[in-house]
């Protein structure tokens, strides 16, 4: 029963706010009423319930072409006509007066001396404060190091030997994409090809090279690297030296007055190697030329590695030029 | 019913005062406040559909066969990362719009973060009491930019592959350290340890996630406590002192929730309608395979170009080699962008000795210096972008790409200094004819109440 009457209390003060007779002031001014834009509103409303149930319609209905172009109209349509009936409903029907107040306080002036007062006063019975700061300085960054160093695991980040690493060695022979040992015979001019090193993992940067034939006249390798290209064909690592993409661009002369020579060419930043003179840089952010691998063609006719490449594969980092391309421990 | 709700909650949290003042927070009305609001949204849509992917993604780069629907990739070997999301494009139902939305979502949120900050910067919102506002924001920007980088790093296909190999070479590079660096975050050498992958997945979905949420809490905190900046409008009494705007309940909530769901609607039209990084297009990833014309998302078109601008050198000092070459472009110019951002506040108190409170934002003629320098910043990080597209241009238009690179060469040092001249000369001249009208205003005035005058007498 007191229920009832609370109820009854409660409705009589909404409909005296409703129709203005309530004890207590507005807050929010009344404003005019506006039924077209809730009839609006609700047609709004309804649309996005049909786009919303035709999504549902067109998930269900398992697999038809274009079926995601059609999830995304219903979807879209969906959230499209009830953010349209929410902005009429923002700007037909609810009160948008704008009012003012003051910005708050710049400045609490009290506060803050009471805090720097606060603090201050609490160290008053330290008398060796220094003393006290460099111990505590020393635990915590101790005790800092000591929850970073679990981070080395990560990584073999005290021995960048390992950026060295190259599974090439001379005899390895080189095989194709689909692992038959490649023949010089095969190697044509004009092209070029890609080629691994036999029994090894691939999946390393230091592993891919591209093959290229130029006719011997062209060579202009250093003194060095006399024996490196037996009848024109020359073997560079496939990763670029400025950003380690793979070089998958070979340009052949096509033009020869603005492509004077055959080049090979990353694609991420277009860094310009030239295969005639050891992989010098002819244009492009890298910073290195390609590293050579020397070749030698076996009794049968088979591409072989004379050796190891003459650096270091790949990006530079700070000891790059310090020492040459290595064998991992453990490989044969 | 209402009244008995807010009774319960305030006599067991004490929260009727806070609710109370927020319902009647002011917001001042015009459009260019939305751009926020935009990419705050677009956040929410990326939450949304990225924990959707994470039910089906697979962060393992362990070798698998594909045997799915998808013809061309049939039998093909590749990660269990990269079948996963061509599983997700796929075979699982409406995967495809939600990945496609996702992706998108990313790019609109970078998008409206950089126009927010653009409105930001060129009324001068960032000045005292907003620094601290202004700083986590670009601390967003710049998170954000290394969470779409993951994002589309770990699917392992093709273009992310590249993108990786780019990111390792600029780990590499980092003088003194990048070689340890590179090696501690990828695990071993590039392609790097198995477990680079989880390191990615477990970065992209909660570190990176979890910091953009809380910097977008201190965000909205900092903006709340200060209240929001405004255009002066004198005859409507707005100014350092007054703030003139609409409450947020009834009036700022349903254009709001509106302005929500049209973001919603556009991502997910985008996501159903128009075909983003077709991964199955580009085929898995391989160290040795690259393709042409590969392009990142917009948002780091920036430090392409910068890569690419950069002349072929290493800085080598005793056989060391002190800078390697991606540094400059792959890193250090995107940090000193980041520094002159986040120092702008105080770099531009220094030179104008203004030291004051600001509520009222400034018109961009009326701060011609902040106004140039903005644009010359902006012509150059844009420029430098453009020069990523070179190649594109090229097979366009046929125009020699070495040609196009050298031209810009040049122009990333003329360039900032003509905009910053322009822009100055432009903004003091807009002055000027504020002035001219002004003045004739006051003058029409005055011959107005003079003749009222005349005629009285």
């Amino acid at each position: 029963m007191r229920r009832l009457r609370a109820y009854a209390f409660a409705f009589g003060a909404m409909l005296g706010v409703a129709t203005g007779r309530g004890r207590r002031k507005r807050i929010v001014p009344e404003g005019p009423k506006a039924p077209a834009a809730e009839l609006w509103v609700v047609a709004l409303l309804l649309l996005s319930a049909v786009f919303a149930v035709g999504f549902i319609v067109v998930y269900a209905t398992g697999h038809w072409p274009n079926r995601t172009q059609f999830e995304g109209i219903a979807l879209g349509g969906s959230l499209a006509f009830m953010a349209a009936a929410l902005i009429v409903i923002g700007k037909r029907l609810v009160v948008t007066e704008e009012l003012t107040e003051d910005y708050p306080e710049q400045e609490h002036l009290r506060e803050q001396v009471e805090v720097s007062q606060i603090v201050r006063e609490s160290g008053s019975r330290f008398t060796r404060k220094r003393l006290m700061q460099g111990a505590a300085g020393a635990a915590a960054s101790a005790l800092g190091l000591a929850f970073l160093a679990p981070v080395l695991s990560l990584g073999p980040a005290l021995d960048t030997d390992e950026l060295r690493w190259s599974p090439w060695a001379r005899g390895k022979r080189l095989v194709s994409e689909d692992g038959n040992p490649l023949k010089a015979s095969e190697i044509e001019e004009n092209t070029f090809y890609t080629a691994y090193p036999e029994h090894s993992s691939r999946n390393d940067i230091a592993a891919p090279v591209v093959i290229v034939r130029l006719s011997p006249q062209a060579l202009k390798l250093p003194r060095a690297r006399r024996g490196w290209a037996p009848q024109g064909i020359l073997a560079y690592s496939k990763i670029c030296t400025h950003a380690g993409c793979a070089i998958a661009l070979y340009r052949k002369p096509t033009f020869p007055p603005i492509e004077p020579t055959p080049a090979l060419v990353c694609p991420c930043h277009y860094s310009t190697f030239d295969p005639a003179t050891g992989g010098s840089v002819l244009f492009g952010p890298a910073g290195r030329p390609l590293p050579q691998l020397p070749l030698a063609i076996d009794g049968a006719g088979h591409l072989r590695a004379a050796g190891n490449f003459s650096g270091p594969v790949g990006p530079s980092w700070w000891g790059v030029r310090k020492k040459p391309a290595i064998r991992p421990k453990g490989l044969e | 019913m209402i009244r008995r709700v807010v009774g319960f909650l305030d006599s067991r949290s004490g929260g009727a005062p806070f609710i109370r003042a927020t319902l009647r927070y002011l917001f001042p009305d015009h459009w260019s406040f939305l751009l926020g609001e935009v990419a705050l949204y677009a956040f929410a849509v990326l939450l949304a559909t990225g924990i959707y992917l994470t039910f089906f993604f697979h962060p393992s780069l362990a070798d698998t066969v594909y045997h799915g629907s998808y013809a061309p990739l049939q039998g093909q070997k590749m990660s269990e990362a990269y079948k996963s999301v061509v599983d997700i494009s796929f075979r699982v139902k409406a995967g495809l719009l939600i990945r496609q939305t996702h992706h998108w979502a990313a790019d609109v949120f970078m998008a409206a973060i950089v126009l927010h900050l653009m409105r930001i910067f060129f009324t001068g919102a960032f000045r005292k009491p907003r620094e601290l506002t202004y700083v986590v924001g670009v601390l967003l920007l710049f998170t954000t930019l290394l969470e779409g980088y993951l994002g589309y790093s770990m699917v392992d296909d093709l273009l992310s592959g590249m993108g990786l190999a780019i990111g390792y070479g600029v780990a590499l590079s980092i003088p003194f350290i990048g070689g340890n660096l590179a090696l501690l975050i990828w695990g071993a050498p590039f392609p790097g340890d198995p477990s680079f992958e989880s390191r990615m997945y477990i970065a992209h979905v909660l570190l990176l996630p979890a910091l953009i949420a809380t910097l977008i809490v201190v965000h909205l905190v900092l903006v709340a406590s200060r209240h929001h900046t405004q255009f002066r409008r004198p005859q409507r009494g707005a100014g350092d002192r007054r703030l003139l705007g609409v409450p947020m309940f009834p009036a700022q909530v349903p254009r709001s929730l509106g302005l929500m769901l049209g973001v919603a609607a556009l991502l997910f039209f985008l996501g159903g309608l128009i075909q983003i990084n077709p991964i199955w297009l580009w085929g898995p990833y391989h160290v040795a395979q690259g393709t042409n014309g590969a392009q990142p998302d917009w948002y780091l078109g920036w430090l392409i170009g910068a890569l690419r601008l950069v002349p072929s050198f290493d800085v080598t000092i005793g056989g060391y080699t002190v800078v390697p070459n991606p540094f400059w472009g792959g890193a250090l110019f995107p940090l000193v962008v980041l520094a002159v951002l986040l120092g702008w506040p105080w770099i531009e108190r220094r030179i104008s000795g203004d030291r004051g409170f600001h509520n009222a934002l400034d018109r961009p003629r009326d701060a011609p210096g902040r106004t140039a320098f903005g644009a010359a910043l902006l012509s150059w990080v844009f420029l430098i972008f453009f020069a990523g597209s070179a190649d594109r241009i090229y097979l366009f238009l046929g125009w020699s790409y070495e040609a196009q690179i050298w031209i810009y060469r040049g122009l990333v040092f003329v360039l900032p200094i003509v905009v910053f001249l322009i822009t100055r000369r432009v903004c003091r001249e807009l002055q000027q004819i504020d002035a001219v009208d002004r003045r004739r205003e006051a003058g029409e005035a005055e011959t107005r109440t003079a003749g009222v005058s005349a005629s009285r007498a």
